[in-house]
Protein backbone atom coordinates (compact mmCIF):
# COMPACT_ATOMS: atom_id res chain seq x y z
CA UNK A 1 0.00 0.00 0.00
CA UNK A 2 1.25 3.39 -0.78
CA UNK A 3 0.37 6.76 0.27
CA UNK A 4 1.36 10.24 -0.23
CA UNK A 5 0.81 13.58 1.16
CA UNK A 6 1.73 17.25 0.49
CA UNK A 7 1.20 20.21 2.58
CA UNK A 8 1.18 23.37 0.07
CA UNK A 9 2.81 26.63 1.87
CA UNK A 10 1.27 30.12 1.05
CA UNK A 11 3.02 30.24 -1.59
CA UNK A 12 2.32 27.20 -3.43
CA UNK A 13 5.54 25.58 -2.53
CA UNK A 14 5.15 21.87 -1.06
CA UNK A 15 6.44 22.54 2.37
CA UNK A 16 6.13 19.11 3.96
CA UNK A 17 6.09 15.42 1.68
CA UNK A 18 5.24 12.37 3.45
CA UNK A 19 5.44 8.82 1.94
CA UNK A 20 4.34 5.90 3.65
CA UNK A 21 4.75 2.02 3.20
CA UNK A 22 2.68 -0.70 4.96
CA UNK A 23 5.70 -3.57 5.19
CA UNK A 24 6.56 -7.35 5.61
CA UNK A 25 7.55 -8.65 9.11
CA UNK A 26 10.80 -9.72 7.21
CA UNK A 27 14.11 -8.89 6.28
CA UNK A 28 14.01 -7.55 2.76
CA UNK A 29 11.82 -4.60 4.71
CA UNK A 30 14.30 -3.74 6.40
CA UNK A 31 16.30 -3.49 3.49
CA UNK A 32 13.72 -2.12 1.87
CA UNK A 33 13.15 0.73 4.41
CA UNK A 34 16.96 1.66 4.75
CA UNK A 35 16.69 2.00 0.64
CA UNK A 36 13.38 4.56 0.43
CA UNK A 37 15.04 6.36 3.98
CA UNK A 38 18.38 6.93 2.07
CA UNK A 39 16.77 8.00 -1.33
CA UNK A 40 13.99 10.14 0.45
CA UNK A 41 17.63 11.62 2.35
CA UNK A 42 19.16 12.28 -0.36
CA UNK A 43 16.67 14.11 -2.28
CA UNK A 44 16.02 16.11 0.73
CA UNK A 45 19.93 17.07 0.78
CA UNK A 46 20.81 15.67 3.67
CA UNK A 47 24.39 16.02 3.97
CA UNK A 48 26.76 13.23 2.83
CA UNK A 49 27.82 12.84 6.52
CA UNK A 50 24.15 11.94 7.58
CA UNK A 51 23.10 9.96 5.03
CA UNK A 52 24.32 7.12 6.54
CA UNK A 53 23.43 7.91 9.88
CA UNK A 54 19.95 8.02 9.17
CA UNK A 55 19.95 4.79 6.73
CA UNK A 56 21.62 2.97 9.79
CA UNK A 57 19.48 4.38 12.31
CA UNK A 58 16.16 3.22 10.22
CA UNK A 59 17.92 -0.43 9.85
CA UNK A 60 18.35 -0.35 13.57
CA UNK A 61 15.04 0.46 14.20
CA UNK A 62 13.48 -1.75 11.61
CA UNK A 63 15.29 -4.49 12.82
CA UNK A 64 13.76 -3.63 16.44
CA UNK A 65 9.75 -3.57 14.89
CA UNK A 66 10.83 -6.94 12.49
CA UNK A 67 12.73 -9.07 15.24
CA UNK A 68 11.91 -8.01 18.14
CA UNK A 69 8.27 -6.17 18.29
CA UNK A 70 6.57 -8.66 15.30
CA UNK A 71 8.78 -11.43 15.90
CA UNK A 72 8.31 -12.19 11.93
CA UNK A 73 4.60 -12.58 12.33
CA UNK A 74 3.27 -13.06 8.56
CA UNK A 75 0.18 -11.51 9.94
CA UNK A 76 1.55 -8.43 11.33
CA UNK A 77 3.07 -5.08 9.57
CA UNK A 78 5.38 -2.70 9.82
CA UNK A 79 4.41 0.74 9.44
CA UNK A 80 7.09 3.15 8.00
CA UNK A 81 6.16 6.80 7.32
CA UNK A 82 9.23 9.58 6.17
CA UNK A 83 8.32 12.92 6.23
CA UNK A 84 10.23 15.58 4.52
CA UNK A 85 10.57 19.39 5.68
CA UNK A 86 12.53 22.36 4.77
CA UNK A 87 13.64 21.99 9.01
CA UNK A 88 13.77 18.25 9.69
CA UNK A 89 13.53 14.53 8.36
CA UNK A 90 11.46 12.76 10.16
CA UNK A 91 10.87 8.63 10.00
CA UNK A 92 8.52 7.00 11.91
CA UNK A 93 8.57 3.43 12.19
CA UNK A 94 5.70 1.18 14.20
CA UNK A 95 5.20 -2.82 14.52
CA UNK A 96 2.13 -4.41 15.89
CA UNK A 97 3.94 -6.29 18.75
CA UNK A 98 3.81 -6.31 22.56
CA UNK A 99 6.65 -3.94 22.98
CA UNK A 100 9.82 -4.11 25.43
CA UNK A 101 10.72 -1.75 28.15
CA UNK A 102 13.04 1.27 26.38
CA UNK A 103 13.52 3.20 29.36
CA UNK A 104 15.17 0.42 31.17
CA UNK A 105 17.85 -1.09 28.83
CA UNK A 106 21.47 -1.72 29.99
CA UNK A 107 24.13 0.18 28.98
CA UNK A 108 25.99 -0.86 26.42
CA UNK A 109 29.13 1.04 27.30
CA UNK A 110 28.86 -0.51 30.99
CA UNK A 111 32.38 -2.14 31.07
CA UNK A 112 30.35 -5.35 32.16
CA UNK A 113 28.25 -4.94 28.83
CA UNK A 114 31.31 -4.65 26.14
CA UNK A 115 31.88 -8.55 25.05
CA UNK A 116 27.69 -8.16 25.12
CA UNK A 117 26.97 -9.88 21.74
CA UNK A 118 23.70 -7.58 21.43
CA UNK A 119 22.35 -4.64 22.81
CA UNK A 120 23.67 -1.92 20.87
CA UNK A 121 21.07 -0.81 18.46
CA UNK A 122 18.80 1.57 20.29
CA UNK A 123 22.21 3.12 21.69
CA UNK A 124 23.66 3.39 18.15
CA UNK A 125 20.34 5.34 16.59
CA UNK A 126 20.27 8.08 19.44
CA UNK A 127 24.12 8.56 18.96
CA UNK A 128 23.15 8.81 14.80
CA UNK A 129 20.26 11.23 15.33
CA UNK A 130 19.11 14.41 16.60
CA UNK A 131 16.05 13.20 18.49
CA UNK A 132 14.63 9.90 18.85
CA UNK A 133 11.14 9.29 20.62
CA UNK A 134 9.15 5.79 21.75
CA UNK A 135 5.32 5.55 21.85
CA UNK A 136 3.55 2.52 22.88
CA UNK A 137 0.67 2.19 20.57
CA UNK A 138 -3.10 0.74 21.59
CA UNK A 139 -4.10 -1.70 21.83
CA UNK A 140 -0.61 -3.19 20.59
CA UNK A 141 2.69 -1.60 19.03
CA UNK A 142 6.01 0.17 19.25
CA UNK A 143 6.10 3.42 17.70
CA UNK A 144 9.60 5.16 17.22
CA UNK A 145 10.29 8.31 15.65
CA UNK A 146 13.83 8.94 14.44
CA UNK A 147 14.51 12.89 13.96
CA UNK A 148 17.40 14.64 11.47
CA UNK A 149 17.12 18.32 11.69
CA UNK A 150 18.58 19.88 8.41
CA UNK A 151 18.48 23.55 9.34
CA UNK A 152 22.06 24.65 9.97
CA UNK A 153 22.97 24.78 13.14
CA UNK B 1 24.60 -7.46 -1.48
CA UNK B 2 25.79 -9.53 1.19
CA UNK B 3 29.09 -10.65 2.72
CA UNK B 4 32.15 -12.46 0.74
CA UNK B 5 34.62 -14.25 2.81
CA UNK B 6 37.20 -15.75 1.35
CA UNK B 7 40.48 -17.13 3.47
CA UNK B 8 44.08 -17.28 3.16
CA UNK B 9 47.37 -18.11 5.06
CA UNK B 10 50.30 -15.70 5.62
CA UNK B 11 53.09 -17.70 7.91
CA UNK B 12 50.79 -19.14 10.74
CA UNK B 13 48.50 -16.94 11.08
CA UNK B 14 44.32 -17.08 8.74
CA UNK B 15 43.48 -13.82 7.35
CA UNK B 16 40.19 -13.49 6.33
CA UNK B 17 39.35 -11.04 3.66
CA UNK B 18 35.82 -9.53 4.50
CA UNK B 19 33.75 -7.82 1.92
CA UNK B 20 30.39 -6.24 1.56
CA UNK B 21 27.98 -6.18 4.62
CA UNK B 22 27.89 -7.49 8.10
CA UNK B 23 24.73 -6.68 8.71
CA UNK B 24 21.75 -9.01 10.41
CA UNK B 25 20.72 -12.07 8.24
CA UNK B 26 23.04 -13.56 5.47
CA UNK B 27 26.06 -11.04 6.48
CA UNK B 28 26.51 -11.96 10.06
CA UNK B 29 25.92 -15.58 10.23
CA UNK B 30 27.97 -16.42 7.44
CA UNK B 31 31.06 -14.59 9.98
CA UNK B 32 29.70 -16.56 12.60
CA UNK B 33 29.89 -20.25 10.28
CA UNK B 34 33.51 -18.96 9.38
CA UNK B 35 34.72 -18.19 13.01
CA UNK B 36 33.47 -21.08 14.42
CA UNK B 37 34.82 -23.28 11.40
CA UNK B 38 38.08 -21.96 12.26
CA UNK B 39 38.08 -22.26 15.63
CA UNK B 40 36.63 -25.80 15.31
CA UNK B 41 39.85 -26.77 12.90
CA UNK B 42 42.30 -24.70 15.72
CA UNK B 43 43.05 -22.14 13.43
CA UNK B 44 43.02 -19.85 16.33
CA UNK B 45 45.55 -16.69 15.16
CA UNK B 46 42.84 -15.12 13.15
CA UNK B 47 43.23 -11.88 11.68
CA UNK B 48 40.33 -9.80 9.88
CA UNK B 49 41.11 -7.95 6.94
CA UNK B 50 37.78 -5.48 7.04
CA UNK B 51 38.87 -3.08 4.56
CA UNK B 52 36.66 -3.79 2.04
CA UNK B 53 33.13 -3.86 4.35
CA UNK B 54 30.85 -1.48 3.58
CA UNK B 55 28.63 -1.60 5.90
CA UNK B 56 28.36 -3.04 9.41
CA UNK B 57 24.91 -2.89 12.04
CA UNK B 58 24.60 -3.67 15.53
CA UNK B 59 23.98 -7.52 14.33
CA UNK B 60 27.79 -7.29 12.77
CA UNK B 61 29.39 -5.35 15.40
CA UNK B 62 27.79 -8.39 17.74
CA UNK B 63 29.10 -10.65 15.77
CA UNK B 64 32.49 -9.48 15.49
CA UNK B 65 32.54 -9.31 19.80
CA UNK B 66 31.21 -12.67 19.84
CA UNK B 67 33.79 -13.75 17.43
CA UNK B 68 36.67 -11.87 19.59
CA UNK B 69 35.65 -13.70 22.95
CA UNK B 70 34.84 -17.25 20.90
CA UNK B 71 38.46 -17.38 19.51
CA UNK B 72 39.99 -15.69 23.01
CA UNK B 73 38.24 -18.37 25.04
CA UNK B 74 39.47 -20.96 22.97
CA UNK B 75 43.60 -19.49 23.91
CA UNK B 76 43.53 -18.14 20.60
CA UNK B 77 43.33 -14.13 19.14
CA UNK B 78 41.33 -12.38 16.73
CA UNK B 79 42.40 -9.14 15.54
CA UNK B 80 41.36 -6.74 12.96
CA UNK B 81 43.02 -4.95 10.48
CA UNK B 82 42.15 -1.82 7.35
CA UNK B 83 39.14 -0.59 9.10
CA UNK B 84 37.19 1.88 7.25
CA UNK B 85 36.01 5.16 8.51
CA UNK B 86 32.37 4.32 9.23
CA UNK B 87 34.05 0.74 10.76
CA UNK B 88 36.78 2.26 13.16
CA UNK B 89 33.84 5.59 14.26
CA UNK B 90 31.53 2.85 15.35
CA UNK B 91 33.69 0.73 17.01
CA UNK B 92 34.79 4.41 19.21
CA UNK B 93 31.27 5.19 19.64
CA UNK B 94 30.52 1.62 20.95
CA UNK B 95 33.71 1.64 23.39
CA UNK B 96 35.43 -1.75 21.65
CA UNK B 97 38.23 0.36 19.72
CA UNK B 98 40.61 -0.22 22.43
CA UNK B 99 39.35 -3.94 22.91
CA UNK B 100 40.34 -5.25 19.93
CA UNK B 101 43.83 -5.08 18.73
CA UNK B 102 43.65 -2.90 15.32
CA UNK B 103 46.31 -2.54 12.87
CA UNK B 104 46.37 -0.71 9.65
CA UNK B 105 49.90 -2.48 8.08
CA UNK B 106 48.92 -6.46 7.30
CA UNK B 107 52.83 -7.18 7.77
CA UNK B 108 53.12 -5.96 10.59
CA UNK B 109 49.72 -7.25 11.66
CA UNK B 110 50.91 -10.70 10.92
CA UNK B 111 53.84 -10.33 13.43
CA UNK B 112 52.22 -9.15 16.03
CA UNK B 113 50.70 -12.52 17.04
CA UNK B 114 53.05 -14.28 19.34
Amino acid sequence: MRRGALTMGKNSRAVTETIERFLDSTLESVDDAEELALQEAEKAGVPEDDLHKIAMAVRESMVNAVVHGNRYNAHKKVHLSVTKSPAEFVVTIADQGEGFDYEHLPDPLAQENLLRHSGRGIFLIKAFMDDFQVRRLEPAGTEVTLVKHLVSK
Amino acid sequence: MSVKLSTRQVGDVNVVDVAGRITLGEGSSALRDLLRDMVGKSQKKILLNLGDVSYIDSSGIGELVSGFTTVTNQGGQLKLLNLTKRVKDLLQITKLYTVFDVHDDEAAAVRSFA
